[in-house]
């Protein structure tokens, strides 16, 4: 019996990750919590009582009733109902989906560009470097929101208004994408730069591969844990783009809301006394974005205690 | 310290070069001027006419040195929507974005130094790790709902009726937790005070302060819990170090190593980050100032780009990249002023 028999699931449970995993309270709360979350989200068509893109389902006659515990309120909406008259619950559901989608989707395109320009302004050098980090730097100074509102708003002012709703999810996804790359890019840069010096990269350029091959095959896999703690981090910076976003107008819309559409349209009515309408959808959207940093918290920790957090 | 300077302001001026280039093709690809001065009715020759006459048909670096020659003279070209020069249109907006940016950075101040520098000294205390705990929570919460819950809170007001009536601790608590509100939530107020040009000031009126409470400390809210940690974070490092167990080994009285010699030296990083910050601070307010009706360039903003006004589009974009160039240039001379030990003309580590 040595380690080498063991399976992959026995090699993770004697891991340190899952040792100081058990160990961590906050860490295996914040789990169950998002694991909840995005069960509930992803399965949404089949927990929500209604489906909110069905105009056929909404009555207005229902629109602004209070969650159940108020004076008012009608049991078959548990969280009452938005302006339209679609249930809180099945459009939180549903929104939880577009949020988590995008942020997803948004930290898979910026982690794509972060590591290309990262190992190659990191193994290369010299000028590509100077140029790739400058534009990051600039990027970086002007905070990426900023860059997001001003690439979001130049969309939007060429596509028109029904033609950006249609495509939005691509459109967010591609805006905070692009947003958000340099954060990665200098944690792969600087990973790139100590691996870089290491043995096995001499051997490599020694046995003669090809530079693409010593970058993506050999360097990259040993900068993976860096990249993994600063993206579960972005997953929650982008989500929180998104619903920003989204608040502004310039991003989901009311027909396929979001979390931060979902605020943005309460936010009408919240002087009228319809507070549920834009606080539970926000309650929702903080939750969801604390559970993902305290989980990148702790990963951070674990994985790496001296790594620097965007 | 010359080779410095010059090598931060030649930077600062490709990068605005870059700016006013990426300015000029969003008007150049999204804006057709012809379309806007002229109706339906003009012929084709006459456009055509007109085309030659504003020059639209030159090379587009023609074009662009003309855009760029005018934005040197301050000229941006006139705003579709008020019909007034773009920069006239920035100027009357910009005192209000000013002075929530000044009242929020004194919040920010006068709050993150003492409870960053508490922290630090007595990090096992409950009430650094209750601040320290407020301030997590505090980034995971977007600024336009934390000003939601403001307006809420104290200008709609809330009753809370969940505790027995009956009881005087129920009475209590229901009375405590429940608030009248009535602070105003959107807009600066008729009260402004006419300080010079285009500024007209909130902060000497009653009704101006109450008009900026709540978008201050909205404003306020998102960025302190960064600059508590920071201060916390650097101020722990600097009281590590071998000159304070020396100022200590001396026998010098607490408060005066903690607020003369270790909040000195925790203070250069923080002018750094607080410069940088700015940039951060514009797109809140942007955040801020939809909330709250604030008329400030934020929404003006919003609201050119709801009405395709793209010369103010573009003229935003120009004058709040200089903001960001200008100001991110002056932190880093002034650092490398305040800190000798900084690597003038080397590369970023």
């Amino acid at each position: 019996m040595t380690t080498a028999t063991l399976s992959r699931w026995n090699r993770f449970r004697e891991s340190f990750l899952w040792y100081s995993f058990k160990r961590d309270k906050v860490a295996i709360a914040s789990s169950i919590v998002l694991l909840l979350m995005v069960l509930a989200a992803v399965f949404a068509p089949l927990f929500a009582p209604t489906d909110p893109y069905d105009l056929a389902q909404i009555d207005i006659m229902n629109s602004e009733l209070p969650p159940v515990g108020m004076p008012g309120a009608d049991s078959a909406f548990p969280l009452g109902t938005d302006a339209q008259g679609r249930d809180m619950l099945s459009t939180i559901l549903y929104g939880t989906r577009v949020s988590l989608l995008i942020g997803f989707g948004a930290v898979v395109l910026q982690a794509a560009l972060g590591i290309l320009f990262g190992l190659l302004a990191g193994y290369l050098g010299g000028r590509v470097d100077s140029i790739l980090m400058r534009i990051a730097d600039v990027q970086l100074s002007f905070s990426t929101l900023m860059v997001a509102i001003i690439v979001g708003a130049v969309f939007k002012a060429s596509f028109g208004n029904l033609m950006f709703g249609e495509i939005a999810i691509y459109m967010l996804i591609f805006i905070i994408g692009v947003a958000e790359w340099p954060q990665i890019a200098r944690t792969v840069r600087a990973s790139v730069l100590a691996e870089k010096k290491k043995e096995y990269v001499d051997a490599a350029k020694v046995m003669g591969f090809r530079t693409n091959r010593i970058m993506f095959r050999h360097i990259l896999p040993n900068t993976l844990s860096p990249i993994f703690v600063i993206a579960t981090v972005q997953i929650a910076n982008a989500i929180i783009s998104e619903a920003a976003l989204s608040f502004l107008g310039l991003g989901m819309p009311e027909t396929q809301p979001s979390l931060g559409s979902l605020i943005k349209s309460g936010f009408d009515y919240i002087q009228s006394g319809s507070w549920w309408i834009t606080l539970i959808p926000g309650l929702v959207l903080v939750v969801l974005v604390l559970v993902i940093n305290l989980l990148g918290d702790w990963l951070r920790d674990v994985m790496n205690p001296r790594l620097y957090k965007g | 310290m010359l080779a410095f300077l010059v090598q931060r302001i030649s930077q600062a001026v490709l990068v605005m070069f870059v700016i006013s280039v990426i300015a000029f093709a969003i008007q150049d690809g999204l804006g057709d001027p012809l379309q806007e001065m002229v109706g339906m009715s003009v012929s084709m020759e006459e456009r055509e006419a007109l085309r030659e006459e504003l020059g639209l048909n030159d090379s587009m670096v023609v074009q662009y040195l003309r855009f760029a020659g005018n934005a040197l003279q301050g000229d941006l070209g006139n705003s579709y929507f008020y019909g007034k020069p773009t920069l006239e249109v920035i100027a009357e907006h910009l005192p209000a974005t000013l002075e929530l940016v000044i009242g929020a950075s004194l919040i920010i101040m006068f709050l993150s130094v003492p409870i960053g520098v508490y922290a630090a000294i007595k990090p096992q205390a409950w009430l650094a790790k209750f601040f320290m705990g407020v301030s997590t929570v505090g980034i995971s919460i977007p600024v336009f709902l934390t000003a939601i819950v403001l307006i809420q809170i104290y200008s709609i007001g809330i009753t809370i009726e969940w505790f027995p009536e009956d009881t005087g601790w129920g009475r209590w608590l229901n009375g405590a937790l429940t608030t009248e509100g009535g602070l105003p939530s959107y807009g600066r107020g008729d009260e402004l005070t006419h300080l010079f040009g285009t500024w007209y000031s909130g902060f000497f009126s009653t009704d101006g302060i109450m008009h900026l409470v709540l978008p201050c400390v909205s404003l306020a809210s998102i960025m302190l819990p960064l600059f508590i940690r920071l201060i916390r974070a650097e101020m722990m490092e600097v009281l590590q170090s071998d000159y304070i167990r020396y100022a200590r080994a001396k026998g010098l009285s607490s408060v005066r190593i903690n607020f003369l010699h270790a909040l000195k030296n925790t203070m250069l990083p923080v002018i750094t980050v607080g410069g940088v910050q700015v940039g951060v601070m514009v797109a809140y307010t942007i955040l801020t100032e939809t909330v709250f009706q604030w008329p400030g360039v934020g929404l003006m903003f919003l609201e050119a780009i709801t009405r395709s006004d793209i010369p103010l589009i573009v003229a935003y974009l120009m004058v709040v990249g200089l903001i960001f160039v200008i100001t991110n240039t002056l932190v880093d001379l002034v650092y490398g002023l305040v800190n000798p030990t900084v690597k003038l003309t080397g590369k970023k580590a």
